[in-house]
C-alpha cells in the first residue's frame, strides 16, 4: 500500500465517562473510499467526528491516541484548520435555511469572513457545483434559497459545500440515510466519481451500499475494530467470524 | 357519567368566564371614556396640555412619555439579553450553568416592581443627578431617562428568557455545518445562529416591548410625574400607566375621570396589539422549526 493519507492510532474515545471507541488503529489510503460499517452504536459517526474534532462540540467528549493527516497529528493543530483540510457531510441535509445556493456553496469562505473577488467565487460555484453533479439543475435559480431543493439536491448541495475548501478527505456520514431511495444512486455515482481528487471516508448502516461504493471497508462492533480490508476480501472472505455474522445479517 | 358532565360543564364555564372578563374590561373601559371621546374626539391624542383646573385633557405628553421610556429601556435591554441568551446557548452548553441562570432570571422577574422602583430612588436618582450635572442638564434625578434604566432592568430577565427559547430553535445540524466549515462559535452565531432567528428575535423584542408599555409601579416613582411633554430623555415626564397611578386617586371631576380611562383604554389597545403581534411572529418562526 502506498503512503496512507490518513492514519489513526490508539484512538480511544469517551462520551461522559462511558467508552466509545476502544483503541483504534487504522489507515486510510489516498484516493480511495472507505467504507465504515457496523451496527448502530457500534461507533461508526464518533470515529468519523474524531478525524474532523468535530466531537469537541459536545463539552463532556474526550479522545487519546492520534489522528495523523499527511503525517501531521491534527490534535496539534487548530480546530479551524483541520476542519476546512477534513470536510464533511451529514446525515440530514443541512444547508443553510437563511442563504441562497450559490452562498451556501462558498459558505466556508463567508463564514470565516475570506474575501473574494466575484469571478473567484463565480468560478469555485461553478466548479464545486459541478464536481457534485448539481450545476445543470441549479444554474439558473443560484441565487434562490437552497430549502425548495429536494433532499438529493440538497444533499447534493452539502457535498459541494464540503468540497469548496478543496478538502483532502471528505467524511461522509450515512449521507444518504435520510434520501429518497430514487435520489440515493445519483449520491453513490457523483462519490464514486469524487474519490479521483479527493480521499473518501464513508459511514454506512447499508452493507451493499459500501459493497457497491468502496475500495476498502471496516468493520466496528462495539467500539472496537473488528476488522479492514479490501472491499472484496472483506465481503468474500471475512477473517472474523463477527464480520461475517453481521454481512449475512444475523446482527445490526 | 354524570360528575363526567358536570366536570365539563365547569371545564367550558371557566374558559367562557375568560373571554367574558377580557369583553367587560374592554367595554368598561371603552363606556367609561364616552365622555373624554365626546368631549376630544381624536384630538385627544394629539392634545399637548394636560390640565385639571382648565379640563383641558391630551395624551400627547404620556404617550410621548411611554413610547420614549419603553423604546429606550428596550435598547438598553437588548444587548445584554442577546448577550446572555448567546452565552447560555452557545458557551455554556453545560446543563448545569443554564439551570443556575435560568433560576436567577426566574428570581429577578419574581422581584416586586416597587422593590426596582425604590432601588431606583435610592440609588439610581443620585447617580442620574450627578451624571446631570456633568453632562450640564438641570439635575432632577428623577425623569424618564432614570425611568428607561429601571424599566430596562426589569424586561431583562422576561427578554433574555425570551432570547434563549429563540436561539434554541436554531436547529443544531446547521450550526453543526457551519464548525464542520471551519467556523469559529463567534462566526456561528454572527452568521448562522442570529440571521435564523431574526424574526422571531424581532417578535421577542415586541413581546418586551408591550411588557414595558403598562409596567407601573417602579416608572411612577422614578419618572418625576410630570404633565408637560418632556423636552429631552432628562425631563421629568410620565408614562400613560404612571399617569393613571398617580392621578386616579384625585380625579377632579368626571371629565378627568374619563380621560384618564380613555388613556387606559389606549393602553390597553396598544399593549393587546403589541402582544398579538409579537405573539404571531414567534410562534410563525417555532411553527417553520417544527
Amino acid at each position: 500500500m502506498e503512503s496512507p493519507i490518513l492514519e489513526i492510532k490508539n484512538l480511544s474515545a469517551s462520551f461522559s465517562g462511558s467508552l466509545i471507541l476502544k483503541n483504534i488503529t487504522l489507515s486510510f489510503p489516498r484516493n480511495k473510499l472507505t467504507a465504515i460499517m457496523g451496527p448502530s452504536g457500534c461507533g461508526k459517526t464518533t470515529l468519523v467526528r474524531c478525524i474532523n474534532r468535530m466531537h469537541e462540540l459536545v463539552p463532556s467528549a474526550t479522545v487519546s491516541g492520534s489522528v495523523l493527516l499527511n503525517g501531521e497529528d491534527i490534535y496539534h493543530l487548530n480546530p479551524i484548520q483541520v476542519r476546512r483540510k477534513i470536510g464533511m457531510v451529514f446525515q440530514r441535509p443541512n444547508p443553510f435555511p437563511t442563504m441562497s445556493i450559490y452562498d451556501n456553496v462558498i459558505a466556508g469562505y463567508k463564514l470565516t469572513g475570506i474575501k473574494l473577488s466575484k469571478q473567484e467565487k463565480d468560478r469555485i460555484v461553478e466548479e464545486s457545483l459541478r464536481k457534485a453533479a448539481l450545476w445543470d439543475e441549479v444554474k439558473d435559480c443560484l441565487h434562490q434559497k437552497g430549502t425548495f431543493l429536494s433532499g438529493g439536491q440538497q444533499q447534493r448541495l452539502c457535498i459541494a459545500r464540503a468540497l469548496e475548501m478543496d478538502p483532502e478527505v471528505l467524511l461522509l456520514d450515512e449521507p444518504t440515510s435520510a434520501i429518497d431511495p430514487r435520489a440515493i444512486q445519483k449520491i453513490e455515482e457523483l462519490i464514486v466519481e469524487l474519490k479521483k481528487t479527493v480521499t473518501i471516508i464513508i459511514v454506512t448502516h447499508n452493507i451493499a451500499q459500501a459493497a457497491r461504493v468502496s475500495d476498502y471497508a471496516v468493520f466496528l462492533y462495539l467500539g472496537e475494530l473488528v476488522e479492514f480490508d479490501q472491499t472484496e476480501k472483506l465481503f468474500t472472505v471475512p477473517k472474523d467470524k463477527r464480520t461475517e455474522e453481521y454481512l449475512s445479517g444475523k446482527f445490526g | 357519567m354524570k360528575t363526567d358532565s358536570l366536570f365539563r360543564f365547569i371545564l367550558f364555564l371557566s374558559g367562557a368566564l375568560l373571554l367574558v372578563l377580557l369583553g367587560a374590561v374592554f367595554l368598561t373601559l371603552f363606556f367609561s371614556s364616552i365622555p373624554s371621546i365626546k368631549s376630544f374626539g381624536f384630538l385627544f391624542v394629539f392634545g399637548k396640555d394636560w390640565n385639571p383646573i382648565s379640563k383641558e385633557f391630551g395624551a400627547l405628553p404620556f404617550l410621548i412619555g411611554t413610547f420614549l421610556t419603553s423604546t429606550a429601556a428596550l435598547l438598553f435591554s437588548l444587548p445584554f439579553s442577546l448577550a446572555i441568551s448567546i452565552l447560555l446557548g452557545e458557551y455554556l452548553s453545560n446543563p448545569f450553568f443554564s439551570a443556575v441562570f435560568k433560576s436567577v432570571i426566574e428570581l429577578l422577574a419574581g422581584i416586586p416592581s416597587v422593590i426596582y422602583g425604590f432601588w431606583g430612588l435610592f440609588v439610581l436618582v443620585p447617580v442620574v443627578r450627578w451624571l446631570e450635572l456633568k453632562i450640564h442638564v438641570l439635575p432632577y434625578g428623577v425623569g424618564i431617562f432614570t425611568a428607561s434604566l429601571v424599566l430596562s432592568i426589569m424586561i431583562i430577565p422576561y427578554s433574555a428568557f425570551l432570547a434563549i427559547e429563540i436561539l434554541k430553535l436554531v436547529p443544531p445540524e446547521i450550526k453543526e455545518a457551519a464548525y464542520s466549515l471551519g467556523a469559529t462559535r463567534y462566526e456561528v452565531v454572527k452568521k448562522v445562529a442570529l440571521p435564523y432567528s431574526y424574526s422571531g428575535i424581532f417578535g421577542g423584542i415586541l413581546l418586551a416591548y408591550g411588557r414595558a408599555l403598562g409596567e407601573t409601579m417602579a416608572v411612577t416613582m422614578v419618572i418625576g410625574n410630570s404633565d408637560f411633554l418632556p423636552k429631552s430623555l432628562f425631563s421629568p415626564g410620565n408614562t400613560i400607566a404612571s399617569v393613571i397611578a398617580n392621578e386616579f386617586t384625585e380625579a377632579a371631576g368626571r371629565l378627568h375621570l374619563s380621560s384618564l380611562i380613555e388613556l387606559g383604554l389606549i393602553l390597553f389597545v396598544l399593549t393587546a396589539v403589541t402582544n398579538i403581534l409579537g405573539d404571531l411572529i414567534v410562534k410563525k418562526m417555532s411553527f417553520q422549526e417544527s
